[in-house]
């Protein structure tokens, strides 16, 4: 047996300890910290595929200002986020509420409730431009069944993004199991001792059920607000326009443009890999800005129970 | 249905059980209904696809569309090619993510916490940020165009599965692991034989999602793939719309034929994905 002194033993467990955590070592320094660095410095130069970088100091950040397209970009997925975060939250919480009524077939319920989130987003584009059309869709016809408006879904700027909401929230299903099995966990006293007050639903919603499963409603605003500052293949399926080469616009009067379509656009259409550069940035601080103003906030609506 | 547990269940019971199932198949329904226009327009002739009012059935049920979905595109190529970047990538996954998992759940280091918030703080990292940087390193190594930048990066481990990995190996008692010690295991020996065994369900999980994810991603391919032999599914049937106008029952019986495959992996990995799902950690 090796003698093992001090030094040596921790010297021993440090080489092992890096030596299982090097593919991510690797991975962290190609993947993430150098190319972080790049991207900074790229941000700060005009820049294409076929020049070097050349620096301009924050002339690619003062130009976003006077960019219409980028404010519409920005605008619209905003409105995505905005309208997009507190539905699906609505959604999920009613959706999984049904889960919950105890009845049987509760691993048919949950399959299908999810199956959506697997099906690939250009399928799930061309699907839904099918589905919103307005002469042969199912949509507008069961809202005229309905006698509700049916709007030109892929026609009209303001439709053309709630158009894109909706594809969005066909795949609601992943916050919904998650709800689902947080309302499991909430404790059957808590409402047993409600009933015997005599609480109705909607009391004992907003006095147990909501304050029980804050933290994970936290959890997921952000991770959706994340995931809906990102979204790029829905809006850019459905705005796909056959009949055209190179697109003028991204759905009708540009409404389905959103951030990371038009970063891509700037990056890999217009080579300006500089200005694509400092666009990732704006959105890498926005989302660190609205991270941190909700967690901030989670003091006042968060319950995190007696800990 | 088994309604009446009990023979004294009463009539309010019945009632509210019997409204629980109108609306849990109600939600199911649409969710699913869209799905079933896919199925059911893949098989229509063009006659039934462009009827005003649209109907749901067929009049006249075809295989043309899915004939026409082989024929028009590549599919079998496009097939063939999603196959190899998915299974490289789970391949990927599989190998490193369990490894570096297993340092940040089982070996003592210093610096172990440190890269443990890495892995989280990567997490949160919008990927727009590292696109270009990427993009250009692959390009100067004259790599686009193919599938390295598309596999190599699961064989450098995944933040999220070795996340989920960590968090599964975290519960696995220590004794286990100290016994193999004991025994005169060698590491290497320990990794293989005890921790991977045990670490099955975390690994069959991150399986289920990274086929999924490879299957279904869309940018990635867009970026970094620019001839038709190389597309993947997703990128083939993007450009498809542009080359034909909209053909809809073709198109529809390509998205049939590219769905297929996921829906299976589902179905077969279903209680490993709503598993993971529930466990609060996707998307």
């Amino acid at each position: 047996m090796r003698l093992a002194t001090p030094g040596r033993k921790n010297g021993w467990a440090l080489f092992k300890g890096l030596a299982f955590a090097s593919p991510f070592i690797i991975g962290f320094l190609v993947l993430y910290a150098w190319p972080i660095l790049a991207s900074g410095y790229y941000s700060l130069a005009d820049f294409s595929l076929f020049k070097p970088p050349r620096f301009i100091g924050l002339a690619n950040y003062q130009r976003m200002l006077g960019d219409a397209k980028f404010w519409k970009s920005l605008y619209n997925t905003l409105f995505f986020t905005c309208i997009g975060v507190p539905v699906d939250i609505t959604l999920s919480l009613i959706g999984a509420h049904i889960l919950n009524m105890k009845l049987r077939g509760q691993a048919l319920w949950r399959a299908l409730v999810y199956l959506p989130s697997i099906v690939p987003a250009v399928a799930a584009g061309f699907l839904w431009r099918w589905l919103l059309n307005s002469q042969y869709g199912f949509v507008d016809e069961i809202a005229r069944s309905l006698h509700l408006p049916q709007p030109a879904w892929l026609a009209d700027p303001l439709w053309g993004s709630i158009a894109v909401v909706v594809v969005l929230m066909w795949t609601v299903g992943g916050t919904m199991l998650i709800y689902h099995a947080a309302l499991k966990d909430v404790p059957h006293e808590l409402y047993e001792a409600a009933e015997l007050d005599g609480a109705s639903h909607w009391r004992r919603f907003l006095d147990i059920t909501w304050p029980m499963v804050s933290p994970v409603t936290l959890f997921q605003i952000i991770v959706l607000m994340i995931a809906f500052l990102q979204v790029f293949t829905q809006p850019f399926v459905l705005s796909k326009d056959p009949g055209l080469a190179t697109q003028s616009a991204v759905g009708p009067g540009d409404s389905m443009l959103s951030y990371s379509i038009y970063l891509f656009q700037n990056a890999f259409t217009f080579l300006k890999m500089g200005y694509a550069s400092a666009m990732a940035w704006v959105l890498l601080i926005v989302t660190l800005a609205i991270t941190l103003l909700l967690l901030w906030s989670a003091k006042k609506w968060v319950f995190y129970g007696n800990r | 249905m088994a309604i009446a547990e009990r023979a004294v269940a009463s009539p309010r019971a019945v009632l509210l059980k019997l409204w629980g199932y109108v609306l849990v198949i109600g939600l199911a329904l649409v969710f699913v209904f869209p799905f079933i226009v896919m199925l059911t327009t893949a098989f229509k002739v063009s006659s039934d696809i462009f009827s005003a009012p649209p109907q749901l059935w067929p009049h006249t049920w075809t295989l043309d569309n899915f004939a026409a979905a082989l024929t028009e595109l590549p599919f079998w190529r496009y097939l063939g090619n999603t196959v190899l970047i998915a299974v490289l990538s789970v391949l990927g996954t599989l190998v490193a993510s369990p490894l570096v998992a297993y340092s940040l759940a089982k070996l003592h280091w210093p610096g172990r916490n440190l890269l443990f918030i890495t892995v989280l703080a990567t997490m949160m990292l919008p990927p727009q940020v590292t696109l270009i940087p990427i993009y250009m390193m692959w390009n100067g190594l004259g790599a686009t165009n193919s599938y390295i930048p598309l596999v190599v990066p699961a064989f450098l481990g995944t933040p999220f599965f070795i996340f989920l990995i960590r968090q599964f190996l975290i519960q696995v008692p220590n004794e286990l692991i100290e016994a193999a010690k004991m025994d005169g295991g060698s590491e290497l020996f320990i990794y293989w034989d005890i921790v991977l065994p045990i670490a099955r369900p975390a690994l069959v999980t991150s399986a289920v999602f990274q086929f999924v994810w490879t299957w279904t991603d869309f940018l990635n391919p867009l970026i970094y793939l620019n001839d038709d032999d190389h597309y993947t599914l997703s990128v083939g049937l993007y450009s498809f719309l542009g080359e034909h106008g909209v053909q809809w029952g073709p198109l529809m019986a390509a998205c049939v034929l590219f769905t297929l495959p996921a829906v299976v992996i589902f179905i077969i990995g279903q209680r490993y994905f709503i598993g993971g799902v529930a466990a609060g950690a996707l998307k």
